[in-house]
């Protein structure tokens, strides 16, 4: 029998989570077994992947910086993950201390771990909620406790929207967070697509399709219309690493390789 | 002590290599030279400037070390596990680290070196190792909290539809696909009587109505058991274990399994057997007569239309409408409750009568009817109407009452091909209606000619207003003459009808009908003036006229507006009065106020003249005192008066005592149907004055008068 839709989520340790996976790529060490095989598997087939999932930490701290910057100082951080090292509350207080920060995931333990670490930090919160129902999402109470949503919040989906599928259709997802937001609102995405290394990109997608989050690699024309409703940022959607890069020593040779779109636009 | 042991190596270095200066790196030097061999290898959060700053602390500590190896191999091991806390986890971190370092580390801190390089090594792999363990349990912990947190919810949620199940007011059962129960809930247990343990692993068909298991089987299995339905909704018997029959309204639902084949039944059933029963008696209700127990009309209506259905017609029907004589009567004078009492036992010995093979119902009042489907002809309904009118000779005994009843029976049978329902309905009311015209107690049948002749005096007794306003009636004139030497005396009105669609009516068509509507006095009214009109034209234009006659209805003898009619059509029209004779039949003669009227009209000047004389019942000492100028035989008494040999004896006599009469009282006499000569010779003769007939000219158009008058 099929799990009816009222009854809750079991958890499955043996499947492979995307947010452990994140959390092995990025050196740590909140992961199991078949989270290990399985990114030891994607690293088989894009031996960047380490650096990928690193430059996608990377685009999140310029992110957050740039919001910072643009006098944004509430955070709403969807597919936040394992709370690893260089997560947004960490970035964000470095610059001021009273940042507010969501944290919001689908996987229980990922949740569970955030609130156990997050604990005794009044300014953020640990949602577990799913991106692809924004109206429940966007009334959490907890949620609504930290943020203001009369005043401009960063929404993060970094790493996230692939993990949607065109069931789902995240353009109308991200129109209805945006039709949430106060204006002066920033949206920061990237997202995994197969513009330049098809066969890698294939066999990922098999790969990530065994896992509880299966994955849809999207154009760079797919990717920007997902910005539908926001004004671009300089330079618009570029591959991950070319988004307002710190150094110019950072930046690649082949940026193409990190198999990633990402950009930042704003809510009129 | 340790400043001293750290000093000669690095000054000897310093006088061998490099200058002093540039032989001893400052903290920054060295976090910029270690910053950039270790970028890059573990994930931090930092950009190159900020490691460096970030690492410039840990570079003084290095470059202040002590000498003696426990305390340089504790500040190694410090900034080892510092590394570590700052993200830094790569293997390569470490082997760069200490490449980098153990290349830059002054020398006057060479024996220090080891230590230092060896502390921070195991202050690396000690914090990391710190580090996994903990971060390994702390995701083994969340995934427990997650995991107790989800089985405790499924836990509650199970609770929840368990509650739903056992406290639900709908009857739930769960059965497995060949129909037996595997779960049933308290509400199905109290509907169906049983506890739900004795309800598990019993055939659900074993609690249906035997009459309904079989439909409720196939049903389950053709449609839902196969997939081809996932739910149906069903009414049916279902009978408790202590013999009650309740009429159970059903849901019965497939549940799949995760390849899409059904695994389980599920049913949920409510108890309707109230609501059923209450709309069996309303239909009940609805369909029957209360007083009787019959069938009502609205029943009958029903069961009319549909022997006229489409699909299977009945191929002939027959119709007994029958009501009961009189019962107005008995109503009135005994009151409703003994009327009430009489329909009871009629309609029960009607039951008897007509047998359970025909509708019987009552259509309201004392009215009742007999529908016979797949009648087989006339003769069947004629019988079964006598049956009815037999079954009514008896009296009826109601509160002390003998009441003889009988009844009228209009009888309607005929093949459905070719009529509908209304229309039986309208010819069962027709012949019902000459049952009671030709004296009641008896049935009629059905006459189509009848009826159409019926229909045709309907339709122009409705026309007749109509015409009146539209002029469509005219007169014609017929020539009276003197038999002495057949002068034109006189000229008689006579109404015509020129109806559009049926042409010129002659007065027998229609004078009838307006005498029963009424309507005859205001014709009556438009005859006087026009044939009043008529004669002043001609005595303009040829100097005299003929005296013009004008016949009256009784109902305008008797009217109170004669006298003014008539003299409103002498005055209108300036015609003399004595130009103007009317004509009245011997009925209208009686009583006192026609005399009244018409002797004012007499000393007008009007001559007045008996029509038909002798055909109706004359008062003749009235006749005597009459205001009454003359006499007109009929043509009854005239017709053998052209036979060649003599006239009929009989006729003679009367004719003779007629004239005798008329002339004793000093009235003229008009003999009228004169055809032929011999008649003409006769009846002057016997002393008729004046004649009038085809001998002399038909009615016709006025124009025809007039050549006549011109000559």
């Amino acid at each position: 029998m099929e799990r009816p839709s009222w009854a809750p989520e079991q958890i499955d340790l043996d499947l492979p989570s995307a947010a452990r996976m994140y959390d092995y790529f990025l050196g740590g060490s909140h992961n199991f077994a078949p989270d290990r095989a399985a990114a030891q598997a994607a690293i088989g087939i894009i031996p960047e992947l380490p650096a990928v999932m690193r430059a996608n930490r990377a685009f999140l701290r310029r992110a957050v910086r740039f919001a910072l910057d643009s006098g944004v100082r509430q955070f709403l951080d969807i597919g936040s993950g394992i709370p690893t090292v260089g997560n947004v509350h960490e970035v964000a207080r470095a610059i001021d201390p009273q940042a507010r920060v969501a944290y919001v995931d689908t996987d229980p333990v990922a949740v569970t771990h955030s609130r156990a670490l997050l604990a005794d930090d009044p300014y953020t919160v640990v949602v577990e909620a799913d991106v692809r129902e924004p109206e429940r999402l966007l009334a959490d109470d907890g949620l609504r406790a930290t943020l203001d949503l009369d005043r401009p919040v960063a929404l993060l989906m970094v790493a996230l929207l692939h993990f949607v599928g065109p069931a789902d259709d995240p353009a109308d997802l991200v129109r209805r967070y945006g039709r949430a937001l106060a204006p002066g609102s920033l949206l920061a995405i990237s997202h995994g697509t197969g513009d330049g290394r098809t066969a890698e990109s294939d066999a990922m997608l098999r790969l990530y399709a065994d896992t509880a989050n299966p994955l849809t690699a999207r154009t760079r024309d797919e990717v920007a219309a997902l910005f539908d409703g926001f004004e671009p940022v300089e330079p618009g959607v570029v591959f991950l690493p070319l988004w307002r890069p710190d150094e110019a020593d950072e930046v690649p040779a082949r940026p193409e390789r990190f198999c990633s779109y990402a950009g930042v636009g704003r809510k009129p | 002590m340790s400043s001293g042991a750290r000093r000669r190596p690095a000054a000897s270095r310093t006088r061998r290599h490099v200058p002093a200066e540039a032989a001893r790196p400052t903290p920054a030097r060295l976090a910029d030279a270690w910053a950039a061999a270790i970028a890059g290898t573990s994930f931090v959060s930092l950009t190159r400037p900020e490691l460096a700053r970030h690492l410039r602390p840990l570079a003084a500590r290095l470059l202040a070390a002590p000498l003696d190896a426990p305390a340089a191999r504790a500040a190694g091991t410090e900034v080892g596990r510092a590394l570590v806390a700052a993200h830094f986890t790569a293997p390569e971190t470490l082997a760069r680290s200490l490449v980098a370092l153990g290349g830059m580390l002054p020398a006057d801190r060479a024996a220090a070196r080891p230590s230092v390089l060896a502390g921070l090594a195991s202050g690396f792999a000690a914090a990391l190792r710190d580090r996994t363990l903990t971060e390994q349990e702390s995701i083994r912990q969340a995934a427990m909290a997650a995991q107790t947190r989800a089985e405790r919810a499924l836990r509650a949620t199970e609770a929840r539809f368990r509650a739903v199940f056992t406290c639900a007011a709908t009857g739930i059962a769960l059965g497995d696909l060949t129909g037996h129960i595997l779960e049933a809930n308290p509400a199905l247990a109290a509907m169906l009587g049983a506890p739900p343990e004795r309800l598990r692993g019993r055939d659900v068909f074993e609690l249906v109505h035997p009459d309904d298991a079989v439909g409720l089987r196939e049903l389950i299995y053709q449609r839902v058991a196969t997939g081809a339905a996932d739910r149906i909704r069903t009414e049916k018997r279902f009978v408790t274990d202590d013999g009650r029959v309740l009429w159970g309204g059903l849901a019965v639902s497939v549940v799949r399994d995760q390849e899409g084949r059904p695994s389980y039944l599920v049913a949920m059933g409510e108890d309707n057997t109230r609501r059923h029963e209450l709309a069996e008696t309303l239909t009940y209700q609805a369909t029957h007569d209360a007083l009787t127990g019959l069938a009502n009309r609205t029943l009958f209506t029903e069961r009319l239309h549909r022997a006229f259905d489409r699909t299977a017609p009945a191929e002939r029907l027959g119709v007994c409408f029958l009501d009961l004589d009189g019962f107005k009567i008995i109503n009135d004078s005994l009151g409703h409750p003994v009327g009430d009492e009489l329909l009871r036992v009629v309609a029960g010995r009607l039951a008897d009568a007509v047998g359970p093979d025909s509708l019987l119902a009552r259509l309201g009042g004392d009215e009742f009817v007999v529908l016979r489907a797949d009648s087989t002809g006339e003769a069947e309904l004629v019988e079964l109407a006598e049956r009815i009118l037999a079954a009514l000779d008896s009296p009826v005994a109601v509160a002390g009452h003998e009441l003889a009843v009988s009844a009228s029976i209009g009888v309607v049978e005929r093949a459905t091909f070719g009529t509908d329902p209304a229309e039986v309905m309208r010819a069962a009311d027709i012949t019902l209606y000459w049952a009671k015209a030709a004296g009641k107690g008896r049935w009629a049948t059905f006459d189509s000619e009848r009826d159409a002749a019926q229909a045709a005096r309907h339709q122009l007794s409705e026309a007749l207003p109509g015409a009146l306003r539209a002029e469509e009636f005219t007169l014609a004139y017929q020539p009276v003459v003197d038999l002495t030497d057949l002068r034109l005396t006189g000229v008689e009105a006579l109404v015509r009808w020129r109806h559009p669609r049926l042409g010129l009516l002659g007065p027998d068509a229609f004078l009838g009908l307006a005498e029963e509507t009424g309507l005859v006095v205001p014709l009556g009214r438009w005859v006087l003036s026009a044939a009043c009109r008529q004669a002043r034209a001609w005595l303009d234009r040829y100097g005299w006229a003929p005296q013009v006659s004008v016949n009256l209805a009784v109902r305008e003898v008797c009217g109170a507006s004669l006298v003014d009619d008539v003299r409103a059509a002498l005055a209108g029209s300036g015609l003399p009065a004595g130009l103007l004779q009317l004509e009245l039949t011997e009925r209208a003669l009686m009583g006192a106020e026609p005399t009244a009227a018409l002797r004012t009209l007499c000393e007008d000047g009007v001559r007045i003249v008996i029509d038909d004389f002798g055909t109706g019942y004359s008062n003749l000492a009235h006749l005597r005192h009459a205001p009454v100028h003359g006499i007109k035989l009929a043509r009854s008494f005239t017709g053998s008066f052209d036979a060649p040999a003599h006239p009929d004896r009989a006729d003679l006599a009367i004719v003779r005592a007629l004239m005798s009469l008329a002339h004793t009282l000093d009235l003229t006499v008009t003999a009228s149907g004169v055809e032929t000569r011999r008649q003409a010779h006769r009846l002057r003769e016997l002393g008729a004055e004046h004649g009038q007939g085809w001998l002399y000219g038909r009615p016709a158009e006025p124009a025809h008068i007039e050549q006549l008058l011109a000559t």
